[in-house]
């Protein structure tokens, strides 16, 4: 085939806020051919669901297409109908959201979702739309395909819905699908079942696609060609085995930067007694346990990751280790002694040492305090700092942090950036003076670049003041950057611990290499591999290990 | 279903029990009161024979509990009591001023309602455009204007001026239907202006709130014309709210039927109360209290029926 | 200065910053000609009914003149049924409904925003208490209530002011309990917790700085209720009483003018539409500017 499906020329897109208009996207050429599949990588905020949408000449509310051509199929999209447009959309161009959950209608049966786009449309009559619905939830391996597309949105998992999603994009065999980050809100574990299909689905009906991502591994596995974005500009394209054997821009290079974080010299456990001790804590909230007999230390000068999926009782575990949720049998030793179960009971020198930071800078900040304030009131509440003395302890936390004092110290947290603001959760916690830190999933929310950053300067501090780290996470390429000893749980038990080498290298519980396998590697073959070697092993998913 | 029907018996429930403890809390008020209603009701200079006497025949010499119970066994059999000012009997005085002011509310609503939700879902559908700012301006000004503000300008100009309709309601039993409806006209319309603009400024909101929706989103994706994105993926979602919207609205109607009726001299329920707030009448004002709580209760309770019969996570439950 | 995430987005590094009374003079300046109608009734209000006794020609119960005279020179606006001047009858209401309306609106907000805050943050027993307690209370239409309690309690000024604020808390209540309770699910309210501050330090400094836009908005809302329902309150005759000058019940005083055709008793009933409109618009806008959204209120 020569001529492409979609051509788009010299794209500019305008976004508005606070009545002011600025670039979203600035002038970018994009080009796929019949059956290609492209991938868009970037960060949140680099533009990619906006040039997605705008495959299909769509803008959300408060975005303009301010100029650029879009081609799709020799029509000039720009210039046609609203009509026109909207008989193009779901018919031959399809649409994947990112959350299936906000995007199916709760008051609609799935298959009633499904039907309509043919029947509307006069592709197809009603009986045939659902044979056709049946016929495609069994082809993305939806279980029970004759009976699920009875039921309501509410009624069926979060996996399971994105593949019916991909099923209703599907539904009038459309020559281009866009698929929104559709396993961005999935498990890891899950995301393997969800990609294989789209990557079948896609290939058997010869569809192109757009698939749109901020993780590259993953988008390494679906597209035969990447764009690179940032900030609405194109840093780099070319096909995946040259973009992932040798990628030309620094930016691209620095995608691989929290995988590539190596920590320093890993510190020797200490035959001291640990800092902090779990000693078979078992706790929940009403009857239900979320976590069983839990028991694990931390010592100083270590960081402990405690990883598991959606469930595990991570967090609970840290809900247990601060005092808001007292467990039920165990208890919480800090330096050899048991610590009162519930905050509320505990000293401030207790309370002193067990500090947290939060996953979400945003909500971790309060809004209307400044910097100043924020690092200063531990001072004062916890060290009794006042005046110049105060004062001064501030700018040096501030410096620890690698934030310029004269600069941030006055600013309120909506002048920060996203790393910044998880700079300041850091020095809020350090401001404590504490022996022990529970960083909870502090650099999912981040890009890879102020990931790597936040990573970089937590070593720093630990090793300069010896502090320990007990390390929340779903992402084992943070565990391998940063971890001395590595906890796995799931479903509120502990499945293996051990020191970062024991676990990362096997023989493995059956659920951790469910996990080290699932996570995708910047390897293209990788998922067919994966595949090949489950197929063979006869290990499918983590439900089926309990 | 069956978890429906568990809901709704719940609410039921709950809405007896609220109004049962309103019923204390009007009986009890009472109890407050300082000095004696025998003696207010005689004056000073009465003599204390005659005041004991009074008691007696009001029952007031019988411990409270005791007379609570008495009252709610009458309310139970129909009997509401007597009034203090005119010794007639409270259920036969009610029931005609009560079917008045129904008759007016209901005229107001059976209006409004419609009205309300057309142009509230026109107003969301059409948002920022002439047609919604002007909405909104003339809406914030009835909401803002007092009931008695509209009710004196339409009786200047549509009675007094123009004489088309009557300033004073004269409504007795044996009124026609179609006469009725023209006493009750100026009262009507006083109450639907601000009935209507409160409910259209609450339904366009709500729709904009759905509207945002990512599934709406999803169905303008897939090309679904913009009539069909409203009827059959917005409304469905949209009951709920909307039944909200109109019971607040409809308990709203339940006050300014108060002063409405003072105006026009309407001889309905809220007019009965004014006057027995005035007079001390206690039974009557806890009569009429226990009505208009009632109907209270009742319209949010089926506002909540409403939102638990169309959500489908209870409908279909997992 | 180390890695890339130090530079803050372009936008942020590119606006001079300006203090917090710069910024708001500014937002003044763009509002919408509604708002700046509401800003200027308010304003005019505020200015009669504060200095009242200096603009009014008479005084505010004096008889001087014939009853109902007419519109002319001497009594620009007439006078009333008992004879006293109408102009300043209308005056001195400004200061009397809308400071008692004001007042009553304060004193709801200490109740109900204090109980609403302590509600969200001691989950439990407390706030299962108060919610029931306001749920019953909210189930007899406060115009009843009102008139009920009037009965039993009498209208004099301080009990209506009572009455009224205590009816009118539980509206707040639940507002500042939903407002706060956004508040206290946040992680910076769980650090702060944590950490161990104290239930004042919690209310003052964590969740009263973050409600300020939603509790001052709402503010303006229940002001015009009050308002609104006492001067109902009032034209009934049940609110506050004579001589003392008051709009809604100066309406109801002269109301036997309208059947002659003549607007005067409507006066009072306009002046307080209009203050109801001028505030409606205020806080209109507020929310408009506060929510931030793309579209719609």
């Amino acid at each position: 085939m020569n001529d492409p499906l979609l051509e788009i020329r010299n794209l500019q897109i305008d976004g508005e806020s606070d009545e002011i208009w600025h670039e979203i996207i600035k002038g970018i050429d994009l080009h796929l051919d019949r059956g290609e599949v492209l991938g868009l990588i970037g960060e949140s905020g680099a533009g990619k669901s906006t040039l997605g949408l705008a495959a299909m000449n769509f803008c959300r509310p408060g975005c303009r297409i301010r100029e650029g051509s879009i081609r799709f199929d020799d029509q000039e999209l720009t210039e046609q109908s609203e009509l026109t447009l909207r008989k193009l959309r779901g018919v031959r161009i399809a649409y994947v959201a990112q959350s299936a959950a906000a995007s199916f209608n709760p008051a609609h049966q799935l298959i009633d979702q499904f039907s309509e786009i043919p029947v509307v449309h006069g592709v197809k009559s009603r009986r045939e739309a659902e044979k056709d619905a049946k016929d495609l939830y069994g082809r993305v391996l939806l279980p029970d395909p004759d009976g699920i597309g009875y039921r309501y949105p509410h009624q069926v998992s979060g996996g399971q819905l994105q593949r019916a999603m991909t099923a209703m994009a599907l539904s009038c065999r459309p020559d281009l699908i866009i698929f929104d980050e559709p396993t961005t809100a999935l498990d890891v574990t899950t995301q393997i079942e969800v990609l294989t299909t789209i990557r079948d689905i896609v290939r058997e009906f010869n569809t192109a696609a757009i698939y749109i991502s901020h993780d590259l591994a993953v988008v390494a596995q679906m597209a035969d060609r990447i764009m690179v974005l940032r900030y609405g500009e194109l840093v780099e394209e070319a096909t995946t085995r040259e973009m992932m054997s040798s990628p030309k821009m620094e930016y691209t290079k620095s995608l691989w930067a929290v995988r590539s974080f190596k920590k320093e010299a890993e510190t020797v456990a200490s035959a001291m007694s640990p800092v902090v001790k779990v000693d078979n804590v078992t706790a929940g909230y009403g009857s239900e346990d979320i976590l069983k007999e839990v028991s694990f230390e931390i010592h100083r000068g270590q960081t402990v990751a405690i990883v598991g999926e959606s469930g595990s009782g991570k967090s609970t575990a840290a809900r247990v280790i601060t005092g808001l949720l007292p467990p039920r049998l165990g208890d919480i030793q800090l330096n050899g002694k048991i610590l009162p179960k519930s905050f509320k009971a505990r000293n401030k020198e207790q309370l002193r040492h067990v500090q947290m930071i939060y996953q979400m800078a945003d909500t971790a900040l309060n809004p209307r305090q400044r910097i100043r304030n924020i690092i200063g009131r531990p001072l004062s509440f916890y060290l009794g700092l006042t005046g110049k003395q105060k004062e001064a302890r501030i700018r040096e936390l501030l410096s620890l942090i690698e934030l310029e004092p004269d600069l941030y110290i006055d600013r309120f947290p909506d002048e920060l950036s996203g790393g910044q603001k998880q700079r300041v959760s850091i020095a809020r916690a350090l401001a404590a003076e504490p022996e022990f830190i529970i960083c909870d999933e502090v650099t999912s929310a981040l890009d890879q670049l102020v990931a790597e950053g936040i990573l970089r300067l937590l070593d720093r501090l630990q090793r300069e003041f010896n502090l320990a780290y007990m390390f929340i996470t779903h992402d084992l390429a943070t565990v391998k950057a940063i971890a001395d000893n590595v906890v796995v749980m799931l479903q509120g038990k502990i499945v293996e611990q051990g020191s970062k080498t024991e676990i990362f290298s096997p023989p493995h519980h059956d659920y951790t290499e469910l996990l080290l396998s699932s996570v995708p590697e910047m390897d293209p073959d990788w998922l067919n591999e994966l595949i090949a070697h489950r197929e063979k092993h006869g290990v499918m998913s983590s439900t089926s290990i309990s | 279903m069956n978890k429906i029907l568990l809901m709704i018996l719940q609410r039921f429930g709950l809405g007896l029990l609220t109004l049962f403890v309103v019923s204390i809390i009007i009986f009890v008020g009472v109890e407050f009161l300082p000095g004696d209603i025998a003696e207010a009701l005689l004056g000073q200079g009465a003599s204390p024979e005659n005041v004991a006497a009074l008691r007696h025949e009001l029952g007031l010499d019988r411990p409270a509990h005791t007379r609570y119970i008495d009252w709610w066994a009458g309310v139970l059999q129909g009997d509401l009591g007597t009034s203090l000012a005119n010794r007639r009997d409270i259920a036969e005085l009610i029931t005609f001023r009560l079917s008045n002011t129904l008759f007016l509310a209901l005229t107001a609503a059976a209006i409004s309602v419609p009205l309300a939700l057309l142009f509230g879902i026109l107003a969301a559908l059409y948002r920022n455009s002439l047609y919604d700012r002007s909405v909104n301006v003339v809406t914030l000004g009835a909401v803002s204007a007092p009931e008695f503000l509209t009710a004196y300008v339409l009786i200047l100009y549509f009675s007094v001026k123009l004489g088309w309709f009557p300033s004073l309601s004269n409504i007795d039993q044996d009124t026609s239907f179609i006469d009725k409806l023209h006493q009750v006209a100026l009262p009507a319309i006083t109450l639907m202006g601000v009935i209507l603009a409160y409910m259209m400024r609450m339904v366009r909101a709500s729709i904009i709130n759905l509207l945002a929706s990512a599934y709406i989103e999803m169905a303008h994706l897939k090309g679904m014309p913009k009539f069909r994105v409203i009827v059959k993926h917005a409304l469905p979602n949209a009951w709920a709210p909307i039944a909200n919207i109109i019971a607040i609205s409809l308990a709203y109607l339940v006050v300014g039927v108060v002063v409405v009726e003072v105006v026009f001299i309407y001889p309905g329920l809220g007019q009965l109360m004014v006057d027995s707030v005035s007079n001390r009448d206690i039974p009557v004002v806890q009569a009429c209290s226990m009505i208009f709580a009632g109907t209270y209760i009742l319209l949010n309770l089926t506002a909540d029926i409403v939102s638990i019969c169309t959500n489908p996570r209870l409908l279909h439950p997992k | 200065m180390s890695s890339n995430d130090i530079s803050p987005p372009k936008a942020q590094v590119n606006r001079p910053r300006r203090t917090r009374l710069q910024n708001a003079f500014r937002e003044i300046l763009k509002a919408p000609i509604t708002a700046k109608f509401g800003m200027l009734v308010i304003l005019t209000y505020g200015f009669v009914a504060i200095f009242a006794p200096f603009l009014t020609p008479y005084s505010e119960t004096e008889i001087v003149g014939p009853e109902f005279d007419v519109w002319g020179n001497e009594f620009i606006l007439g006078t009333d049924g008992l004879g006293r001047d109408m102009l300043t009858r209308l005056l001195f209401g400004a200061r009397n409904t809308v400071g008692i309306a004001f007042i009553t609106t304060l004193l709801a907000f200490v109740i109900g925003g204090i109980m609403g805050l302590l509600s969200a943050i001691y989950t439990g027993w407390f706030d299962q208490v108060a919610s029931r307690v306001v749920d019953v209370l909210m189930a007899i239409p406060q115009l009843i209530f009102a008139l009920m309690l009037l009965t039993i309690f009498g209208t004099s000024i301080p009990i209506l002011i009572i009455v009224i604020a205590t009816l009118d808390a539980t509206r707040i209540f639940r507002v500042t309990r939903a407002v706060s309770l956004n508040v206290v699910v946040l992680d910076y309210f769980e650090a702060a917790r944590l950490r161990g501050e104290r239930i004042f330090w919690l209310c003052i400094r964590e969740i009263l700085p973050n409600i300020t836009a939603p509790l001052l908005a709402e503010f303006g809302l229940r002001f015009c209720f009050v308002f609104l329902m006492i001067a109902a309150l009032s034209f009934l005759g049940l609110g506050i009483q004579p001589p003392t000058a008051d709009w809604g019940s100066m309406v109801r005083e002269n109301a036997v003018l309208i059947t002659y055709g003549d607007i005067t008793p409507i006066l009072p009933a306009i002046a307080i539409a209009i203050l109801t409109l001028g505030v409606n618009f205020l806080v209109d806008w507020f929310l408009h500017k506060s929510s931030g959204l793309k579209d719609g209120h």
